[in-house]
């Protein structure tokens, strides 16, 4: 994963830190901090967001290619932190999917390359821990317009029902929670409607 | 600084020149301040850069609230002679013009001091004292489209209430 070169505040210290010949995040593959969010797939936010620095933040986020993750660095991106206050946004996932909460203030560099290695699990590993299904956010994929293609239910983590396992998305897809695969709901009835027809077929054939 | 009687006697040569433009002064912690009228303090902060006094530097213009207190705003300007290594503040105290929405006024010293023109945008955007006369009246550090003057003291703090085990039960809501 690269990292955006894009620090906001004190823990971005700690986050250059992160690449030094000390802690070396080489060992990691996170090392290479792009200087294009197009090139870039992990934005790690350090330090407070203030809410004159959120449509920068956001347009930053806009402009990484998919897929791309967010790493919400110390306490004050995670929850506003000491700066409980009117200038600063009190959560970076008011505006943007964060996958993984590095607590601290600032945290030290292990604990940034632990929740580097934490974010290479969750992607390696279950699907369903995926953000898109945790924020019900489908359709804000690149090159799709969320609220043209019917609008999203902007949803907190845990709004999806409990009983219902399958996520209405603006398409006509749901997705399977257990996978985290899109199931295309139109192509699965075409699917149907064919092998019903061609059992009808064979049943007149038969008889 | 000029000591205590220094400053009576600049006072006194101030109120010779403008009628009423000092209104008091104030020596605390061996610190000089004029309190201007700010209906001139143009005169005032003019008259105090020239010579012979020479306070050429204006290092800062900052705005104060000094709610529950009447007048309840002041514009304080801090000047300096690099020469002799002299300060003088000049407060400026405006009143409340009240709920309506009116925001307190007082001329710019930009032509005076360039430099104030940052800082008075400062003041314009914390706490809505406009500037009269200012060549570019914008906030410059909140949004453009910020709502309030943020450093007033009737301005709620802001943030989330921050959830402990012992105050749980009093802030509501915080499970939603």
């Amino acid at each position: 994963m690269w990292p955006a070169t894009f620090g906001l505040a004190c823990c971005a210290i700690e986050m250059m830190a992160m690449v030094s010949a000390r802690y070396d995040a080489a060992r990691y593959g996170a090392e290479v901090f792009r200087a294009s969010p197009r090139q870039a797939d992990m934005l790690i936010l350090s330090g407070r967001v203030s809410i004159k620095m959120v449509p920068v933040v956001r347009r930053i986020y806009d402009q990484m290619l998919e897929p791309k993750w967010v790493i919400s660095m110390g306490a004050c991106s995670s929850s506003g932190g000491m700066f409980a206050n009117y200038a600063v946004v009190q959560g970076a996932d008011k505006f943007l999917p964060v996958d993984i909460h590095v607590p601290g203030c600032p945290p030290r560099p292990e604990a940034l390359i632990y929740g580097v290695l934490k974010l290479r699990d969750k992607i390696m590993g279950d699907p369903s821990l995926g953000w898109r299904e945790q924020y019900a956010a489908h359709g804000t994929e690149e090159g799709q317009r969320p609220w043209e293609a019917g609008g999203i239910e902007v949803g907190r983590a845990g709004s999806i029902p409990a009983d219902g396992r399958l996520v209405s998305t603006p398409g006509d897809g749901a997705v399977d929670m257990e996978s985290g695969r899109v199931v295309d709901l139109e192509a699965t009835a075409a699917d149907m409607a064919a092998s019903k027809s061609a059992a009808e077929a064979s049943e007149d054939s038969g008889a | 600084m000029p000591d205590a009687p220094g400053l009576e006697l600049l006072a006194a040569e101030l109120n010779s020149r403008t009628e009423g433009s000092i209104l008091g002064t104030s020596y605390e912690h061996r610190q000089a301040a004029l309190i201007a009228d700010p209906d001139s303090i143009r005169e005032t902060l003019g008259f105090l850069g020239e010579q012979p006094h020479s306070y050429t530097f204006l290092s800062s213009v900052h705005a104060a609230d000094y709610l529950p207190r009447e007048p309840r705003f002041a514009v304080h300007y801090e000047l300096l002679n690099m020469a002799r290594v002299e300060r003088i503040r000049v407060k400026a105290l405006l009143a409340d013009p009240g709920p309506g929405g009116a925001l307190p006024e007082i001329d710019s010293v930009t032509d005076l001091f360039p430099t104030a023109e940052f800082q008075e945008r400062e003041a314009y955007d914390f706490f809505g004292i406009v500037f009269r006369g200012h060549p570019d009246p914008r906030r410059i550090l909140m949004p453009e489209d910020y709502v309030g003057w943020p450093q007033r003291r009737d301005f709620p703090i802001g943030g989330d209430p921050v959830i402990f085990t012992y105050d749980e039960d009093e802030v509501p809501g915080w499970t939603r």
